[in-house]
């Protein structure tokens, strides 16, 4: 039984919604990471489900490139995080701002 | 081409001098310098003995510049004019040279004297023998150059130093018109070469030239160009200030630059540029007009000078203002006759105050110049005091020494000159009685009376060395019998032999007078020579009070005087001051306020903006998260609705 | 092509010596010892200065075609070439840079005691780059090598400087970058208008429209009138002197001011030549305003080096007034004189390096008698103040005079103007050294300082003594020097042909001007 293309795209909005949530609302840097995971990955549900919809592969190997850039922004940005960690012993973003102007 | 050992001798001397002085030839330099100018001189005299059978030697060396159409050699003209000045100056500068041997010994820069003064021989004889305009160019900025160093040779004295600097600079100003008028000539004949410069200059007639806006008659125009550069190193108005100033400078430069020879550079330059001149009345007006009011001009201020070398120079101004007057009016063989005697007579003059100061100097081991502290030195000097008073008879025209007969000459050819020739011969008879009188006084306050310097040194005052006097006789020798080439017809047939001599470059002067005006005319300037020294006997001889008494009578005119017109302070305030002020006060402030302030001020500008924006720069990750999100918002917004 | 002449010698003259000072760099990056680099870097700026003297020899005079050229293919895709060679305008200053860089590292034997490898390695990098832009005959090598240049300078500058090295350094970097930036997008232009490619010879032959010569000669300007450096984009030079290591002084004098007018020369002039005239009344009277106000606030400075800087502003005055007077004897002028201010003011920075590692201040005020005291020194400096002055049988004096000729000859009144300037070197030159030589010592250094002020010594005459010879030289004898850049110039005034009268060429200028607005 086929499963209806709108579907996924629902999946992808709410999850995306969600992450952007989580992104906003949340004020620890693990689960602001972890939101950032979720938009990424919602967006490849969309990327694979309009891919296999449109029977074009060029979907599909764009999300291993996502998958890929994930992989190395989340392996950084917990690198640069427990390097900060070390000096500042703090993840609550609100305590956070080197880069201010 | 042997002659181009001439200037080459001296110059040697002077490498030598300068390289291995210091360590090597040290006291010894004479022995270099000396013997140098003196094969100059014996070259000279053979190339003027060429010159006197008809032979005019002309010869390029090498080219010198090149530059598209434009181009100038290196090389020397022998003609009978520059013969002349050859003999003048070699042979002055032999017998300074000797001079200088007793005058200098023991100085620190012995050695570094006897260099720049060979190096300024070589300059004014590349000067004087030059055949093209740049090339005496050259020789007339090297004497500067030569004069600067001499000038300031004591350069730890602030005066002297200030006096070099004066001397270089004011000659500057002469020498920026005598530049442009070189490049003006090239332009106007395709040619800086005498010969054919001096062949074209007839095609000048009546060309006109535009000169910001204005009409000028071309020959006018060069010609004045070109006497701003005698103005200056001539002194005359206005440019006379360096030459007092420069008496800083030690005796024997006094006597041979600042007399007897560089000087009367721009004499020369005049004369030698009489085919250029004849095409011009103003400009010869002019030179004539400067000529006559400098020779009163200055003798006036001689009146009351202390310093005994710097009567001598004014009175040097004034006689120069003479030979001025004399080229101005037509009678450039006179003007040169002039040159060459008062090289003799005035060259005495300076070396026998050298004498009197030297000879001070062992008394009181300190320089004197004040006549009012001298006196009274004919007893302990009676050689000097001799030859001091043969020039000073040479130099107010007593009846045949040397400067009667030029003297007479230059009045007599100004006398026929017309209408401004009356005025000038007026102004030249006034100025014979000013220098008669202020050569009278120097002898009678400097030698006569009693000693005024203080106690205990009058038995410490000696004659000077030989290797001093000797000189002085030479000297005096000519001041007596220089004149003798140049005894007008009016006594001896034909005797007026420098003119003839002189005849094929500066021509014959015009005008003729009966035999009573030119009597008269003698016997006018021998009266007012007679007079001046009359009113100078009684005045510092017999009647002692009465300069005291006259001087507080005319207070005025004497402080005016005494402060030669003020016109150093003129130039001071009025060019000198506003340039170091301006440069100072308002061209710094503009360079580091307005142009440095817009070069600063931009990045400033940027740093403020950017001061202000990066605000925006919480560093908060939340802020930037919304400011993102909206972003996306909108981008989706414009996405649905707008398109 | 048959306007050049390819290199006829064994080997390749003008890449070996472009290359000769990196190589040297680069030897140097692997030694420590201080000493053995200073031996080096003598050693490989003699060796580049003798392999390019053959240049001079085999130089042909008669030709104004590029010569000893070399080409090879590079990146063809947009046409770019390794391309060098050299005319008579450029053969000069190869031999200049290359005469005064060995000078350079003469000077800073013992002055340079910091990060000795790095500062040659700075200097031979400048050498290259230097050479380098006199010899490129294609726009995208010369970009390089223009560019290349500001690199060494800025370190040179910025590292070995005085107190205010850094503003100083900044200063100079920016300024000539933004002048070079403009040119760039000039360069670009002329890239697409020429048919893609940036061959500066090709690129000479095109006739451009009168509109577009006008703009792309202001990008141009921009860029030469900061490096030569013009009025009023002149005060980076005063600060860059000032705070300049000697060696850096003396490069930043002799050499790199020149490129300015160099530029001029090799670009505005021959490929904008509508333009040019359109410009040539605005860019005389900006001559005028440096030698007069240059030469002004020389007579303000309180401090040695920086008179010298300033007075360099006066002197590269007469070089463009010069240049663009726009004939033979104003552009040979301007040429020599160029030579001359790299000569005269090259050496006047050694000297003050010279007694400023004795005295070690730089404040006029804190000299005076040091005639007495250095005497050797004070004789080499009084050559070198009236060398600046123009005095005759000096080089100064035949640049200046053909200067003023040409402008006298293009219109009397830039003549006379110029000729003021001077008189007023005059004045601040002597009086320099009047405060500085003359008079009695104000500061006495046997008490104060460590340092008794010692004669120069026999290393430092060695290094002197070469440029005091060439001020003679030319002096008295300039044709040496200026017959290798006759077919050169009169080649360059003669492609300058004038379609309409100077009246219709000031109109063009209002008229471009007025469009703006």
């Amino acid at each position: 039984m086929l499963v209806p293309l709108s579907w996924y795209i629902i999946l992808s909005a709410v999850i995306f919604s969600i992450g952007v949530f989580g992104f906003l609302a949340r004020r620890n840097l693990i689960i602001m990471f972890i939101s950032i995971e979720l938009m990424l990955n919602s967006v490849n549900i969309s990327l694979a489900a309009f891919s296999h919809y449109l029977q074009v592969m060029r979907g599909q190997i764009l999300v291993f490139f996502v998958i890929t850039v994930a992989a190395a922004e989340a392996a950084i940005g917990l690198a640069i995080l427990i390097a900060y960690y070390k000096n500042n012993p703090t993840i609550k973003v609100d305590e956070i701002n080197l880069l201010k102007g | 081409m042997k002659y181009a050992l001439i200037p080459l001798l001296p110059f040697i001397a002077f490498v030598l001098n300068i390289v291995f002085g210091r360590n090597y030839i040290k006291d010894r330099a004479h022995w270099i310098a000396v013997p140098a100018v003196f094969g100059s001189f014996v070259l000279a005299v053979s190339a003027f003995t060429d010159v006197l059978s008809g032979n005019v030697i002309n010869i390029n060396l090498y080219s010198w510049i090149t530059s598209g159409d434009f181009h100038v050699t290196v090389g020397f003209l022998i003609d009978q004019l520059s013969a002349i000045m050859l003999i003048v100056v070699t042979s002055i500068s032999t017998l300074i040279f000797i001079y200088s041997i007793g005058y200098m010994h023991g100085d620190g820069g012995y050695y570094r004297f006897f260099a720049y003064l060979s190096l300024f021989v070589f300059s004014m004889l590349v000067l004087v023998m030059a055949n093209n305009f740049l090339l005496m160019y050259f020789g007339w900025e090297a004497v500067g150059l030569c004069s600067y160093f001499l000038i300031g040779f004591w350069f730890h004295k602030k005066s002297a130093a200030d006096a070099g600097k004066k001397a270089f600079i004011v000659n500057r100003f002469g020498d920026f018109g005598f530049g442009l008028g070189v490049i003006l000539i090239f332009l106007t004949f395709g040619s800086l070469d005498y010969m054919q410069v001096f062949g074209q200059a007839g095609s000048l007639l009546g060309q006109t030239i535009d000169l910001f806006g204005y009409d000028v008659d071309l020959a006018t125009l060069i010609c004045l160009l070109l006497f701003c550069g005698a103005v200056g190193k001539s002194a005359q108005i206005p440019l006379h200030v360096w030459l007092p100033d420069a008496m800083e400078g030690p005796t024997p430069v006094s006597a041979l630059i600042h007399a007897a020879t560089m000087v009367t550079a721009g004499v020369f330059m005049v004369a030698r540029c009489n085919p250029l001149f004849n095409m011009s009345e103003i400009a010869m007006n002019t030179v004539a007009i400067v000529g006559g009011v400098t020779a009163i001009f200055a003798a006036t201020i001689a009146l009351v000078q202390n310093d005994i070398k710097r009567v001598i120079a004014y009175s040097t101004v004034s006689q120069l203002g003479y030979m001025f007057l004399a080229l101005g009016v037509g009678a450039y063989s006179a003007g040169i006759f002039h040159l060459y005697t008062h090289a003799y007579f005035k060259a005495l003059l300076f070396l026998g105050s050298g004498s009197v100061i030297h000879a001070l100097h062992h008394a009181k081991h300190d320089d004197e110049q004040n006549m009012q502290k001298m006196g009274g030195l004919r007893k302990h000097m009676p050689l000097t005091y001799r030859v001091f008073i043969i020039a000073t008879l040479s130099i107010t025209g007593i009846p045949f020494l040397a400067g009667f007969f030029s003297k007479d000459e230059i009045l007599w050819r100004a006398f026929l000159g017309g209408e401004l020739g009356r005025f000038l011969w007026l102004l030249g008879t006034i100025a014979a009685l000013l220098t008669a009188f202020y050569s009278w006084r120097l002898i009678y306050l400097t030698f006569h009376g009693s000693y005024r310097g203080g106690e205990g040194q009058e038995q410490h005052i000696h004659e000077s060395p030989k290797v001093i006097t000797v000189p002085l006789m030479f000297l005096a020798f000519g001041a007596i019998f220089a004149g003798y080439v140049g005894i007008p017809p009016l006594f001896v047939e034909h005797g007026d032999k420098i003119g003839e001599f002189l005849a094929p470059v500066l021509g014959h002067p015009e005008g003729h007078g009966t035999h009573v005006q030119e009597f008269f005319v003698m016997g006018a300037s021998i009266f007012v020579a007679l007079a001046g020294w009359i009113v100078a006997y009684t005045m510092y001889l017999k009647k002692t009070d009465l300069p005291q008494k006259i001087g507080s009578l005319f207070k005025p005119i004497h402080t005016l005087l005494f402060n030669k017109y003020y016109i150093d302070e003129l130039y001071s305030r009025s060019i000198v001051q506003p340039v170091l002020k301006a440069s100072d006060k308002i061209i710094l402030a503009f360079d580091t306020y307005v142009i440095e302030g817009i070069v600063n001020g931009l990045p400033n500008l940027i740093g403020l903006f950017s001061r202000k924006f990066r605000t925006v720069q919480t560093g908060f990750l939340a802020n930037y998260g919304l400011v993102m999100a909206f972003g996306v918002l909108c981008i989706i917004g414009y996405m649905i609705f707008v398109r | 092509m048959e306007d050049i002449i390819y290199n006829q010698l064994s080997y390749p003259i003008l890449t070996w010596s472009v290359f000769l000072p990196l190589i040297g760099a680069l030897v140097l990056l692997f030694m420590r010892n201080a000493h053995v680099v200073r031996w080096t870097a003598l050693l490989f700026t003699i060796a580049t200065f003798i392999v390019s003297l053959p240049l001079l020899n085999n130089f042909d005079k008669s030709t104004h075609k590029m010569q000893f050229v070399e080409i090879h293919e590079w990146i063809p895709t947009w046409d770019i070439k390794y391309f060098v060679g050299i005319d008579g305008i450029s053969i000069l200053f190869l031999f200049l840079t290359t005469l005064l860089s060995i000078l350079c590292v003469l000077v800073s034997w013992k002055a340079i005691e910091t990060k000795t490898k790095e500062f040659y390695m700075a200097i031979l990098t400048m050498e290259a780059g230097m050479l380098g832009v006199f010899v490129s005959l294609d726009f995208f090598l010369f970009y390089i090598f223009w560019e290349a240049m500001l690199i060494p300078m800025f370190i040179l500058i910025g590292v070995w400087g005085g107190q205010n090295r850094v503003y100083a350094s900044i200063k100079f970097f920016l300024y000539t970058l933004v002048g070079s930036v403009l040119m760039l997008v000039g360069i670009i232009v002329l890239y697409f208008y020429g048919g893609r490619t940036l061959d500066i010879l090709a690129l000479s032959e095109i006739q451009y429209p009168v509109k577009m010569q006008f703009w792309l000669f202001l990008a141009f300007f921009a860029a030469f009138a900061v490096k030569v450096p013009m009025f009023p984009v002149h005060t980076w030079l005063p600060d860059a002197h000032t705070e300049a290591p000697t060696a850096g002084s003396v490069i930043l004098a002799g050499v790199l001011i020149k490129m300015g007018a160099y530029g001029f020369l090799r670009f505005s002039i021959p490929m904008l030549p509508d333009a040019t005239l359109i410009f040539v009344k605005p860019i005389l009277i900006l001559s005028i305003i440096a030698i007069v106000y240059g030469a002004l606030v020389c007579f303000a400075q309180k401090d040695f080096k920086r008179l010298i800087a300033y007075s360099s502003v006066s002197h590269m005055g007469f070089v463009t007034l010069g240049l663009f007077a726009l004939n033979t004897q104003g552009v040979e002028g301007g040429i020599l004189q160029m030579l001359n201010h790299g000569i005269i003011t090259g050496a006047m920075f050694l000297m003050i390096g010279i007694i400023y590692e004795r005295t070690h201040t730089r404040v006029i005020a804190d000299y005076g008698g040091f005639a007495k005291l250095v005497p050797l020194y004070a004789g080499f400096f009084i050559i070198l103040t009236f060398a600046s002055i123009g005095l005759p049988g000096t080089n100064g004096f035949i640049g200046e005079f053909l200067i003023i000729f040409g402008a006298f000859k293009a219109r009397m009144i830039w003549g006379v103007l110029a000729a003021t300037g001077i008189i007023l070197g005059a004045g601040y030159m002597l009086w320099l050294y009047q405060r500085i030589f003359f008079q009695d010592a104000r500061t006495d250094y046997e008490a104060t300082g460590a340092h008794p002020v010692s004669d120069i010594n026999v290393r430092e005459v060695i290094t002197i003594l070469p440029l005091i010879v060439f001020i003679f030289w030319i002096g008295v004898h300039p044709d040496t020097f200026l017959s290798y850049m006759h077919s050169s110039v009169e080649n360059l005034i003669k492609n300058l042909n004038m379609t309409t009268s100077y009246a219709e060429y000031e109109n063009m200028l209002v008229k471009n001007i007025m469009e703006l607005f």
